[in-house]
């Protein structure tokens, strides 16, 4: 308890109470604006926290993406646009409440079961996480080797269109981690003798330009004309929420649940958690001939998913280091250059630090009831906002957050690069979230397995003799059927819309 | 974390991709070889990319084989290479980062983003109006965030004599 006496103190300072409600504007804004999508907001921001102190930056991260995700409902009620991919799957509902001048339930339902999910991936973050570093702590080399190996396997086989080309993406991810000199044998690799290279490629650069300089690459070349549209004062928000909570609440558990755990699950971050839930709850619904029809039961359902996930997703973060999706992944980049290394020895040494994570969750959602209401208010104005203005801007932030991390033009080379790489992939069906946990992971997947072999005097047997790597060996080649059972599955019930978020 | 696109914009034969990656796995196996071995241990640097490598090039060669099975196009472009408005705008974007790595030092910040920022937002299509007091505005407080309060060294190129 002392700890979280502690870690009240770092979270309620009035420099981190300020950078989160800093944050939490800025995500709520960038969330609103189709186009940007949170992961670009994440990412947008590390150049900043950059030279923040560690839990201020992470408050920084933990409040953008928080907000950002509720706030993509906006533009999705109000003009048919998914402000993000993770409320894409019930834009079409929202949208057809707004129609029925329900845009207020809509929006509120929205904001009212984010919070809620939110809070419950929180709460299960916050009970789980020391228990599961409990564990983690009797973790060897061998097993976390198969931790990683069950995080990027998970990010491959599970919810891919296309399995072959999420393998290559992990595969490009994990050779771009072996560049420099961060390997067990300290040599330097692939470098082609560049002092810029020897250190490895830098993380935030490198995200910059695969989340928001692609982005700003596919805006430029989006042929349909820019939406100029008038959107429509929203009514009472909070009007009616109690009664669709007491009539909807196996509902709104079953999102929040099912969204942490997709959290949890490497690989599959908020965009899944959304549309899974969505059919999920359209299977279990009363009514299912109402969805589609402007019926808020799928937005209270998956809008509670989409932000539990993201809680979800920093449990396998905090405790193993291994993050759940893009936006863990940048998180972890931060941790990582904070000197904040997660993993289950942060909760033995420095649990205040931890557990500040942990109240910045809890505040990050508690704030964005009346945050997110004022949000709802002023979207009129932001949808306003010209992208073509924006997107200028947001390039020249890119490069300003590119160049402070090493005070060197090469992270302009390195945006550009990536940027350009991301844009191709992605247009030909490559999904960029593999390669990323690729290149985060990498070098403790390598590090893992060198010192596991070295270990064992070069004898594989003790990866699957151990009781625990054994299980986690048993658990990946589960995964690894994955596809299988799930193809079985999906011919067993007729085809379902499952998973489109991560598709390419 | 893809948007759900209708329609891609540009879309090359898997097998170009298969092909390419390819050629990178053989250079990455190649490279890898000439790893010095660590006297006494088995496991050099090189075993870490020369796995992920053999991966990479078994993947490829299926995508090569899928690819030319499909009886997709080699190469097929959205509508925006048909628009030279789009095909400028991509330009506009690639130009505006080549043109920071090549000006920023000798231009300084301020110079390279105010021009920078006008033609990528002229590129766009704003007014010439709005474009100079967006890339002046724009420029002046990104450069304050930055240098003032973050304390990043920016350049201050033509503008040394001025600096604030």
């Amino acid at each position: 308890m002392d700890a979280y006496l502690l870690a009240l103190k770092l979270v309620f300072d009035p420099y981190v109470l300020m950078v989160i409600t800093a944050s939490a504007l800025y995500g709520l804004v960038v969330g609103c604006i189709p186009g940007l999508t949170a992961t670009m907001a994440t990412a947008l921001l590390v150049p900043v926290t950059f030279f923040m102190p560690p839990v201020p930056a992470i408050a920084a991260i933990v409040t953008a993406s928080a907000m950002a995700i509720f706030s993509g409902d906006i533009p999705g009620a109000l003009l048919r646009i998914p402000g993000t991919p993770a409320s894409a799957a019930y834009t079409d509902e929202a949208y057809a409440m707004t129609l029925k001048g329900q845009a207020g339930l809509a929006l509120g339902a929205g904001l009212m079961f984010s919070v809620v999910g939110g809070l419950f991936g929180t709460a299960v973050m916050m009970t789980s996480a020391p228990l599961l570093a409990e564990v983690a702590l009797k973790f060897s080399s061998f097993e976390y080797f198969w931790m990683v190996v069950l995080g990027l396997s998970g990010a491959v086989f599970i919810g891919s269109a296309s399995i072959l080309k999420a393998l290559i993406s992990l595969m490009l991810g994990l050779l771009i981690a072996c560049v420099g000199m961060e390997n067990p044998a300290g040599l330097p690799r692939f470098t082609f003798g560049n002092n810029e290279l020897a250190s490895g490629i830098s993380l935030i650069p490198m995200m910059v330009g695969m989340f928001a300089v692609s982005e700003i690459l596919r805006y430029a070349v989006d042929t349909a004309p820019e939406m100029k549209t008038k959107v429509a004062q929203v009514g009472d928000v909070f009007k009616g929420m109690w009664s669709l909570t007491k009539r909807y609440k196996w509902g709104i558990l079953r999102g929040s649940a099912f969204g942490t755990v997709i959290g949890i699950q490497p690989g599959s971050g908020a965009d899944m958690a959304s549309w899974m839930s969505y059919a999920m709850s359209k299977r279990f619904s009363k009514e299912p001939e109402k969805f589609g029809t402007g019926h808020v039961e799928g937005i209270i359902e998956s809008g509670a998913a989409n932000n539990s996930s993201l809680a979800g997703a920093w449990i396998p973060a905090v405790v193993f280091g291994i993050p759940g999706d893009s936006i863990t992944a940048i998180a972890i980049g931060v941790l990582y250059m904070k000197g904040m290394n997660p993993g289950p020895t942060i909760f033995v040494n420095n649990p205040q630090d931890i557990y500040a994570v942990f109240l910045v969750f809890v505040l990050a959602n508690l704030i964005m009831l009346p945050f997110g209401w004022a949000m709802i208010k002023t979207a009129r104005r932001v949808l306003q906002i010209s992208r073509s203005i924006l997107m200028p801007t947001i390039l020249l932030f890119c490069i300003v957050g590119a160049f402070a991390i090493n005070n060197t033009v090469f992270g302009v080379v390195l945006i550009l690069c990536f940027g350009l790489l991301a844009y191709l992939l992605e247009e030909n069906g490559f999904p960029t979230a593999p390669a990323i946990l690729g290149v985060v992971l990498g070098q403790m997947l390598e590090e893992n397995f060198v010192t596991s072999m070295i270990k064992s005097d070069y004898s594989i047997a003790p990866f699957f003799s151990r009781p625990i790597a054994g299980g986690l060996a048993a658990l990946t080649f589960l995964i690894l059927f994955w596809p299988l059972v799930s193809w079985a599955w999906r011919n067993r019930r007729g085809t379902r819309p499952l998973a489109d978020g991560t598709a390419g | 974390m893809t948007p759900a696109l209708e329609g891609y914009t540009m879309k090359l034969n898997d097998a170009v991709f298969g092909a390419l990656f390819l050629v990178l796995a053989i250079a990455v196996l190649v490279a890898s070889r000439a790893f010095p071995a660590i006297p006494g241990q088995q496991i050099g640097p090189g075993a870490f990319p020369t796995l992920v490598a053999s991966i990479l090039a078994a993947c490829s060669l299926l995508l090569i084989v899928r690819g030319l099975r499909s009886r997709q196009r080699w190469f097929e472009g959205g509508n925006w290479l048909r628009s030279p408005r789009h095909v400028l705008r991509f330009a506009a974007v690639v130009g505006a980062l080549l043109f920071y790595l090549f000006a920023a030092q000798a231009l300084g910040f301020v110079l390279t983003a105010v021009l920078l920022m006008i033609g990528l937002l002229r590129a766009f299509g704003v007014k010439w109006t709005t474009s100079l007091i967006t890339a002046v505005v724009a420029t002046l407080v990104i450069h304050a965030i930055f240098y003032k309060i973050l304390r990043v060294p920016l350049p201050w190129g033509l503008l040394q004599g001025v600096a604030w």
